[in-house]
């Protein structure tokens, strides 16, 4: 007879029947009672009524009733809070049970009881339960501490709970050191202060131990308490690495990733020259390896780890590329981690093998994995040059095959690999134009209308393709308008005999009949700029564009070391700390890997102490640099220019008048204010006023306000200085401001408080608070910020460019050994040098200078007479820049290296390094 | 750290049975569940994780059924993942089959398998063997009032308990290699390895202490013969009962066994090996007429030993209708709902070569869906023979009382996930 039977009771009155039952003298007809009730409770019934009658059979010696009404209990009790004291009774009798099974029920169940009046009645059994004799009622007991603690935290801490489970790490066995582990893991990951788990030595080597004898889960349990653990040097970390290595072994892969946690961890603490530190590599890899003949889901979570553990140690896997081979019958979730990974792995040595696979899987049936087969080969050409030619020859034989979804993706992925190799691959231009009517997507529209502007001047009937794409103008996503307005203005600017009517056209669209603010100021932009100067015009549109590497789709650096302590957790298959997905503060503490223990090969010492007492200078204002301003727009402090009459002139311009007389009315300054590091208040301002010009005056010729930056404040975050003067007639109320998206994210904290109404030539001065987590757009030039100044007259555009070193944070000292790596990580081609000129400074002095704006010393030396300064320096977006400043005694000129990942930062590095260092 | 509760659903995401753990995830959070994986099938992204606001869903299925771990916290997902699979291990030792069915047949029991499997999110015991010394199906035994917890729980040996006792003392040990085979549309071998497994059949009295001596090449250097035949295992994968650190450190496979199957350990080899089976084959398709199919297969492996059981499947385009095969011998068979030909070889000894043909109709009008092409699967057994040469050299039985154990060794060799490519 199976238990089936008892989910088929249908009648009206089941309840009161059930009830006559329960109160049954039989204790069959009991038992049968309660299994019923259970089973009404498991396909969702309340049978909440039946609440006094099923705990009356709680007093029972039948284990297996015993368990129903206990489980009846947890469910109920929280819906009947008064009544579950009822129960109390019998929990308290059962606590002290010969029978160690029903102990540890009782307490087990217990603590499932959510109800703050039964807390109270806990303490006293649970306290004997955790000094039971039996392993078993000891093991449960652990447990309900951590149980008790989620309820009733304070109780818990009062009752001295804490302090016996910490005693129960030495307990003589295995299972309950394990679970006490478990239980402490679990408080204090909910109360980061507590310091619970407070590791030593002593009690780390305990649970090394206990690691050996434990079960499967234990061992997890433990391996991750330990991944908590910081060693005090690199021989601890190489002794405990050496006792978790044989965990590689075990056959649940938990296990396995849990151990390969706590070594890729302490790994960062062991010199790379050690022996040790090579084996343990070899080590790792094997395992790892074997993870993928997992079951599928396991698979999953060990693949997105091992993207991780690739990022961060490459040589780990560096040979095993094969075995991320994609299978037919793989789920779909694994062949598209697979594929990442195999990009990962790419290298000079095994493309020609890795393309192969590329290009089978790119002739598949599956649409999602297909369409990232084709990205993966255009990554695989932008990650290894040496295969560019032959990536982009398998991309050509990919949109011979007039698939459409591969014809689309191929184009988006030429586009990239036009961007990095300029000028070697065009002569594909024609293929891609034969494709030109079967891109529906608006990614690949883009693509492909950005490739046909930038080449406009090799493409016979660039004016044609792009004409007719602008016939439907309207229908298209933003993406594509954006791009074809920009395309078409680069065509002008190449061909402006033949395309003016074109972009004329496009002007109007973009300006005019669009509602899109975005299209429309770039549309007004364009426009105001080609009719005041098309030579500066060339110079921005025409631009060159900094090279895109494969860099852009790597995690982060600190963000990896931080996953990297969270391998094998949701924050790892995600690839975001838990932070960014587990609610409230509680339970998120930032985890760090180690810092890497200086080895004793070092020879020379990096600085350490940060130099002393800040320069007694104060800043100077340094007046506006019109000319800074100049390459962007050419629209600087001067009068307005009076260009030759210009190729659109004749468009009507509608209401707007872009060639008004807007142009003179504003001049301003800017300051910029960088936050002061703690040890170095405010010397750090170091001005570099750029005129805030009006862009677009629309209102008339009168001058109406003016924008300046002045003298930068001591506040603890970046703010900006803004000076407004009314030179309307009229009171200006209602102030605004808005910045367009910017490469750093940069934005207002807080709204532009201007609190009494502007009566006119009366001005005021505001210091706005920026935060750096605006949206994020690259800009040309990078340190361009487009601000707009709304009040109750009108809205006014302002662009000013900012120095670069209000965006360096004050974590930006690099560890040496870091520093090393990752200055010869970085390409050769990625580095630039400057000179700067007229700085007659020893290296001391430029040291403790440049330390106040938050670039770093890491390491001093003396070469034939010259100091080196290796310094390191971190913008709010987390990249890091290196630099290498070269001071000759007695010349005033300095040589100033830069590498960074980032290479088109360097210029404004160097800017803010010339404007700190003659501040 | 780990699940917030666990849920066993239907194949349309309706709760059979539920256990909350920890009670800071509201269980009415699993409605979610299945709109979800409805749309993220339709989106192309399902994926094991799936989340729903702060709660996330960790998923399995198994035959009609879907296990759901829900949490709300960073959890080890690798170790949810570990547990609710072993979850099913444990139900299918109990209840043979786990489906729908043997849940609401069952389901007094999988309340009490669920509350001792996992306490508070953390797993405690999942080995069905001792499981099943305290939870039992015939729950009328423990009317008696005599149930105890096993001492195994909470031992260090937790997978053995004292006390057992046989007439005659034997270990049987299988030594199993599949082949996994990966080969390119082109013939040139993508991926080849050999995944071991030394499976025991234990029957012993008492407590024994066993000792496994394989020709390990890492242990014969380091014992200094090297010159023997040795086998290098790349990565070994060991039961709980074996003591890793020993492993570890001198190569010793030492344990106490638990009673009855077992699987002690597992091994891979990525060492390039000949396939033991090759086909070679042409598929032609001539559009809106036929399709003619060519396969060779040609057995690589010693010609004393036989590969038995011998499949070999080829994918057919789904319209492809009115079947005719020849071959050289064996038979073949068209399996229209896996659209493959199954050609089957009882047995096929090492050194041969054999041949098939097929040809299909195909239809007038072409159906409008591409489709995928499939590689074509290869599966076979040789017994006596392992592919990397391991050996077992010895299994030394102690046990305190003294008695003498035999220990029998079995070798074969399958195919593992077997795949040529189709062009």
């Amino acid at each position: 007879m199976t238990d089936s039977k008892y989910f088929t009771t249908t009648k009206k009155g089941e309840i009161f029947e059930l009830k006559a039952e329960l109160n049954s003298d039989k204790k069959e007809k009991k038992k049968e009672a309660v299994k019923k009730v259970i089973a009404s409770m498991t396909v969702g019934k309340d049978v909440s009524a039946l609440f006094p009658d099923v705990v009356n059979c709680m007093q029972t010696d039948n284990l297996e009733l015993k368990k129903l009404v206990y489980l009846y209990l947890m469910n109920y009790a929280k819906s009947q809070p008064d009544m579950a004291i009822m129960a109390v009774n019998t929990f308290v009798k059962d606590c002290e049970d010969p029978n160690p099974l029903i102990r540890a029920l009782a307490v087990r169940t217990m603590g499932c009881i959510r109800v703050d009046k039964i807390t109270e009645y806990l303490c006293e059994p649970l306290r004997k339960c955790l000094k039971d004799e039996d392993p078993y009622v000891r093991k449960t007991a652990a447990v309900c501490v951590a149980k008790l603690h989620d309820i009733n935290a304070q109780l818990v801490e009062d009752q001295g709970f804490l302090d016996t489970l910490k005693d129960l790490i030495s307990d003589s066995n295995p299972m309950v050191v394990a679970n006490a582990v478990a239980a402490l893991s679990e408080i204090a990951e909910s109360h980061p202060s507590s310091n619970l788990l407070d590791l030593n030595p002593q009690s780390i080597n305990k649970l090394l131990t206990a690691l050996n004898e434990c079960t499967e889960w234990g061992q997890i349990f433990i391996l991750d308490c330990l991944a908590n653990y910081m060693p005090k040097d690199d021989r601890e970390a190489q002794s405990i690495c050496e006792r978790v290595t044989p965990r590689l072994s075990h056959a649940n892969s938990a296990v396995v990733l849990s151990a390969v946690k706590v070594l890729m961890k302490f790994m960062e603490m062991l010199s790379k020259d050690l022996d040790y530190y090579g084996t343990l590599l070899k080590k790792l890899a094997p395992p790892l390896v074997t993870l993928l003949s997992a079951e599928p889901e396991l698979q999953y979570v060990a693949l997105r780890n091992i993207n991780l553990i690739v990022q961060k140690r490459p040589e780990i896997l560096k040979h095993e590329m094969k075995v991320f081979f994609v299978k037919y019958n793989d789920p779909i979730y694994v062949k598209l981690e697979k594929l990442d990974i195999m990009i990962r792995l790419a290298s000079q040595a095994n493309i020609a093998q890795v393309l192969a696979e590329l290009k089978e899987y790119a002739t598949e049936v599956d649409v999602d994995f297909v369409r990232k087969a084709v990205r993966a080969i255009g990554r695989c050409a932008i990650k290894v040059e040496q295969s560019a030619e032959r990536c982009v020859s398998t991309l050509l034989d990919l949109i011979q095959t007039k698939v459409n979804y591969v014809v689309q993706e191929a184009i988006v992925v030429i586009k990239d690999i036009f961007r990095k190799y300029p000028n070697k691959y065009e002569s594909v231009i024609a293929t891609l134009c034969e494709n030109l009517d079967s891109l529906d997507e608006p990614e690949a529209r883009a693509a492909m209308i950005w490739i046909v502007g930038e080449y406009a001047e090799r493409i016979d009937n660039a004016d044609e393709l792009l004409e007719s794409f602008l016939e439907g103008f309207h229908d298209e996503s933003t993406q594509v308008q954006l791009q074809l307005l920009t395309a078409i203005v680069k065509l002008f600017l190449k061909k402006p005999t033949e395309t003016q009517e074109l972009v004329q056209q496009v002007l109007s669209l973009a300006t005019q009949d669009s509602d899109n603010p975005d299209l429309r100021d770039r549309g007004y932009i364009y426009w105001r700029l080609l009719s005041t100067d098309p030579v500066a015009a060339k110079e921005v549109v025409l631009a060159e564009k900094p090279l895109i590497s494969e860099e852009t789709d790597l995690i982060e650096p600190t963000l990896l070391d931080e996953l990297i302590c969270y391998i094998g957790t949701l924050a790892s298959v995600y690839h975001k700390p838990p932070s960014a997905f587990v609610e409230g503060g509680r339970g998120v503490v930032h985890k760090s890997l180690p810092p890497r223990t200086a080895s004793s090969e070092s020879a020379e010492s990096p600085e350490t102490a940060p130099t002393g007492a800040p320069p007694g200078e104060q800043p100077d204002v340094i007046p506006a640099q019109g000319d800074l301003l100049g390459d962007l727009l050419n629209l600087d402090l001067g009068p307005p220019v009076s260009g030759p009459p210009l190729a659109t002139s004749s468009v009507q311009m509608g209401a707007v008048d872009l060639l008004g007389g807007g142009l003179d009315s504003l001049i301003g300054g800017t300051n910029f204010v960088a936050p002061p590091t703690a040890a170095v208040p405010a010397n750090l301002g170091a001005p570099i006023g750029s005129g805030l010009s009006d862009l677009f005056d629309l209102t008339s010729g009168v001058g109406t306000l003016s924008g300046s930056y002045v003298a930068p404040k001591a506040v603890g975050s970046i703010s900006m200085d803004l000076q407004l003067t009314n030179k309307a007639l009229q009171v200006m109320t209602d102030f605004a401001i808005q910045f367009n998206r910017n490469s750093f994210g940069l934005a207002p904290a807080a709204p532009l408080q201007v609190h009494a109404p502007l009566s006119p030539n009366q001005t005021v001065e505001i210091s706005l608070p920026l935060s750096t987590v605006g949206s994020v757009m690259k800009m040309e030039p990078l340190n361009n910020l487009q601000v707009a100044v709304k009040n109750n007259i009108d809205v006014f555009y302002f662009s000013t460019l900012y120095p670069l070193h209000i965006l360096f944070v004050e974590d930006g000292k690099m560890d040496r050994q870091m520093f090393l790596a990752t200055w010869k990580d970085i390409p050769n081609e990625n580095e630039a040098q400057f000179q700067i000129r007229d700085c007659p400074l020893n290296a001391e002095a430029a040291s403790s200078k440049l330390q106040s704006s938050n670039i770093f010393t890491v390491a001093k030396r003396n070469v034939e007479g010259q100091d080196m300064l290796y310094q390191s320096l971190k913008l709010t977006n987390g990249i890091w820049v290196l630099a290498e400043l070269r001071i000759q005694p007695g010349n005033p000129s300095c040589t100033l290296s830069l590498k960074c990942r980032a290479p088109e930062v360097s210029q404004h590095v160097y800017q803010a390094y010339e404007t700190i260092l003659k501040n | 750290m780990s699940a917030s509760a666990v849920f066993i659903l239907d194949v349309k995401g309706k709760p059979l049975i539920s256990r909350n753990y920890k009670g800071d995830v509201a269980m009415s959070k699993i409605e979610h569940f299945m709109p979800l994986l409805v749309q993220r099938e339709e989106e192309g992204a399902l994926a094991p994780l799936l989340s729903h606001g702060q709660v996330h869903f960790l998923w399995i299925k198994h035959s009609n059924l879907y296990l759901v771990a829900t949490t709300s916290k960073n959890a080890n997902a690798s170790l949810v993942y570990s547990f609710l699979y072993k979850t099913i291990e444990v139900f299918c030792e109990y209840f043979k089959e786990l489906e729908e069915e043997s849940i609401r047949d069952n389901f007094v029991i999988v309340y009490e398998l669920l509350d001792e499997l996992m306490d508070f999110g953390f797993p405690q015991t999942t080995d069905s063997k001792i499981l099943q010394e305290y939870i039992t199906q015939q729950s009328n035994k423990l009317e008696t009032g005599k149930s105890r917890v096993p001492p195994t729980v909470t031992n260090a040996v937790s997978w053995r308990s004292e006390g057992i006792k046989y007439k005659k003392d034997e270990v049987f040990i299988d030594v199993i290699e599949s082949v996994n085979l990966l080969v390119n549309a082109n013939g040139s071998v993508l991926l080849s390895e050999i995944v071991g497994t030394i499976k025991l059949k234990v029957f012993l009295s008492g407590m024994p202490e066993l000792r496994l001596g394989l020709n390990d090449r890492v242990l014969f250097e380091l014992t200094g013969r090297s010159k023997n035949k040795s086998v290098e295992l790349e990565d070994v994968k060991f039961h709980q009962c074996v003591r890793l650190s020993r492993f570890d450190n001198d190569r010793t496979i030492s344990f106490i066994p638990p009673d009855g199957d077992f699987e002690l350990m597992s091994y891979r080899l990525s060492t390039q090996v000949k396939p033991l089976i090759w086909i070679e084959s042409v598929i032609e398709k001539f559009s809106h007429s036929r399709v003619e199919i060519m396969v060779k297969a040609k057995g690589q492996f010693k010609k004393q030993s036989v590969a038995n059981g011998v499949e070999i499947s080829v994918p057919v385009p789904s319209d492809a209708d009115s079947p005719r095969f020849k071959t050289s011998v064996g038979s073949a068979k068209y399996v229209p709902e896996r659209n493959v030909v199954i050609w089957s070889i009882k047995s096929f000894p090492g050194g041969k070569e054999y041949l098939m043909r097929a040809h299909f109709g195909l239809p007038s009008v072409e159906k409008e869906e591409v489709e995928g092409r499939p590689p074509i699967g290869v599966k076979f057994e040789i017994p006596y023979f392992t592919v990397s040469g391991i050996q077992v050299r010895y299994m030394k039985i102690i046990e305190k009382s003294g008695y003498q154990a035999l220990p029998w060794v079995r070798y074969i060799t399958q195919s593992g996930d077997y795949q040529l490519r189709t062009s």
